[in-house]
């Protein structure tokens, strides 16, 4: 017969009250959430319409929809993506699959993870400095992706070195044994087996880019333009920097606006989130190994 | 054995190793292995594990370009040519067929897995890889069980499957050597019988390099065995004697009888 000594007792409440501690941080963290996107429904829920989202803003941005920021996120993602994707993808097969283990490559891997760790306002200024100015783009969508695009950079490079490197060395070396150059290897066995992790690294930099504020201040985007760009040399709006506009700089907005805005950037964020984990199981079920 | 003692091998001889040391960093891996493989034979490795056999094959087809660590010394003379001055390393590769121990379905279809070495190769046309593939498939033993799911995905047939498939992959490049790596490591006693006779059909038109743990398989394959034991190279012979007790050193009797490893 088994009885419970004062230390078996002493255990137990020691252990519940660690699961207690545990438990409670688990609650204060998720807490602040699930009141902002509370918030954000509650106030925003009703200003979300067809208008809103269709239509370009009216009386000096206190009333009317957002149409011009929303496309103007749009296009600055998507100019962006075009510049990060190529360069991050190309750099990580390099360091990947090319690169010595040496202490250059330790360096370089070393710089891109710092650049992740620099703050986007520095980001905001090399974009002026570079893309603005010396490379003549003006403040432009150009130059405002572009800043987004280095910015994100690291972002798709270790994601997809993080894929290559999930695939099995064995692959490469039975591919290798078969005559097949690195590249050969790398375009038959490599990526294809990658590209679920690389897409995620992908999307996962959409949500950043779409919610970034500062990079896109001084290189691009704009308080207010009642026309829509027309190339990439223009400005644009971008909702992010309408939500910064209309919550701290025009007099006179409708409380809800400011919350639709933000949660219209939100529910942006959220569905690429969504998709992006759609799209990696997906992937990962018609991958068997 | 000093390498410069040996009588030159038979100018026939479709490979020929000489003073052959290996090593990564520096631990020694192998050291001062000379021997030859002659055409249309089987010649077996054995030796415990760790004894160098593995890095022995990767050697012969430069794997060590991709391993910085890795440095091999001495000459290996494929076709009469030393395999460092192969100024096409891949043409190299494409001439010896590797099967490596753990089966290695790549994750394409069956049929891409047989076809992918003749496509790196050109081979674009359908009915030349629907000829390599039936050819390859039937020679490895496997042609009759996937016959009707060429398309389905390498890397789901069973294991057995797998080693034969991967035999099918090595001889689709039409290799003049092919190189065996413990090859029923993961495979069942029976589908090991199936691939010996593969190999015993083989060996009528390609040379075979077979390295294996298993000492009975080198008795019933080899024509001629080497042993390997902790990097050292000791000796080589034909496989009937060896196995009956002539060997030059004693501790090849003692592992072949089984008294240790």
């Amino acid at each position: 017969m088994f009885t419970a000594t004062q230390r078996d007792l002493k255990n137990l409440r020691v252990e519940g009250r660690y699961r207690f501690v545990f438990m409670a941080m688990t609650v204060l963290l998720v807490l602040p959430v699930l009141i902002i996107l509370a918030l954000l429904v509650v106030r925003g829920g009703p200003v979300l319409s067809a208008e809103f989202l269709f239509e370009f803003p009216k009386n000096g941005m206190t009333a009317g929809g957002v149409f011009p920021a929303l496309l103007g996120t749009i296009i600055l993602v998507i100019v962006a993506l075009l510049a990060s994707v190529p360069l991050g993808v190309a750099a990580a097969v390099y360091l990947s699959e090319y690169a010595a283990d040496n202490w250059l490559t330790r360096t370089i891997n070393l710089a891109i993870i710092n650049l992740a760790g620099v703050p986007s306002i520095v980001h905001a200024l090399f974009g002026v400095g570079a893309f603005v100015v010396f490379f003549k783009f003006g403040t432009s969508i150009l130059a405002a992706s572009l800043t987004l695009a280095i910015m994100t950079l690291p972002v798709v490079i270790v994601a997809t070195r993080e894929s290559l490197q999930a695939v099995p060395q064995a692959f490469r070396e039975a591919c290798w044994s078969l005559g097949a150059t690195r590249w050969q290897t790398i375009r038959a066995v490599v990526l294809p087996n990658a590209v679920s992790g690389i897409l995620t690294g992908v999307i996962l930099e959409v949500s950043r880019t779409a919610g970034e504020t500062a990079p896109i201040m001084f290189t691009g985007a704009a308080f207010f333009l009642p026309f829509l760009p027309e190339s990439v040399f223009d400005q644009t709006m971008a909702l992010s920097l309408h939500l910064f506009v209309i919550s701290t700089q025009v007099p006179g907005v409708p409380e809800g606006l400011p919350y639709g805005v933000a949660l219209l950037l939100i529910i942006i964020v959220l569905v690429m989130n969504a998709l992006s984990i759609g799209l990696r199981t997906y992937l990962r079920g018609k991958k068997k190994w | 054995m000093v390498g410069t003692e040996v009588a030159p091998a038979t100018k026939e001889a479709v490979l020929d190793i000489r003073n052959l040391r290996i090593s990564y960093g520096s631990k020694v891996a192998l050291n001062d292995v000379t021997l030859d493989v002659r055409p249309n034979e089987v010649f077996g490795i054995i030796g415990p594990a760790n004894s160098g056999k593995t890095s022995f094959l990767k050697a012969i087809t430069r794997m060590d370009d991709f391993n910085a660590s890795m440095n091999v010394s001495g000459q290996i003379s494929f076709l009469g040519k030393d395999v460092t001055k192969w100024r096409n390393v891949f043409a190299l590769r494409r001439r010896v067929g590797v099967v490596f121990p753990l089966p290695v379905g790549l994750p394409l279809s069956v049929y891409d897995n047989v076809a992918l070495a003749p496509r790196l190769g050109g081979t674009k046309k359908k009915a030349d890889l629907d000829e390599i593939v039936e050819r390859c498939l039937r020679r490895a033993a496997l042609w009759d069980e996937v016959k009707d799911r060429l398309d389905s995905l390498g890397s789901l047939l069973s294991g057995g499957q797998q080693q034969r498939l991967t035999i099918a992959r090595a001889l689709s490049q039409d290799p003049d050597l092919l190189l065996l790596d413990e090859f029923s490591i993961a495979v069942d006693p029976v589908t090991t019988m199936r691939i010996e006779d593969v190999i015993r059909e083989l060996k009528n038109e390609i040379s075979i390099i077979m390295v294996t743990n298993l000492v009975q398989q080198a008795r019933r394959l080899a024509d001629r065995t080497a042993f390997f034991l902790n990097s050292e190279f000791v000796e080589v012979g034909d496989t009937s004697p060896m196995f009956e007790g002539e060997v030059q050193d004693q501790r090849t009797h003692d592992y072949i009888t089984g008294r240790f490893g």
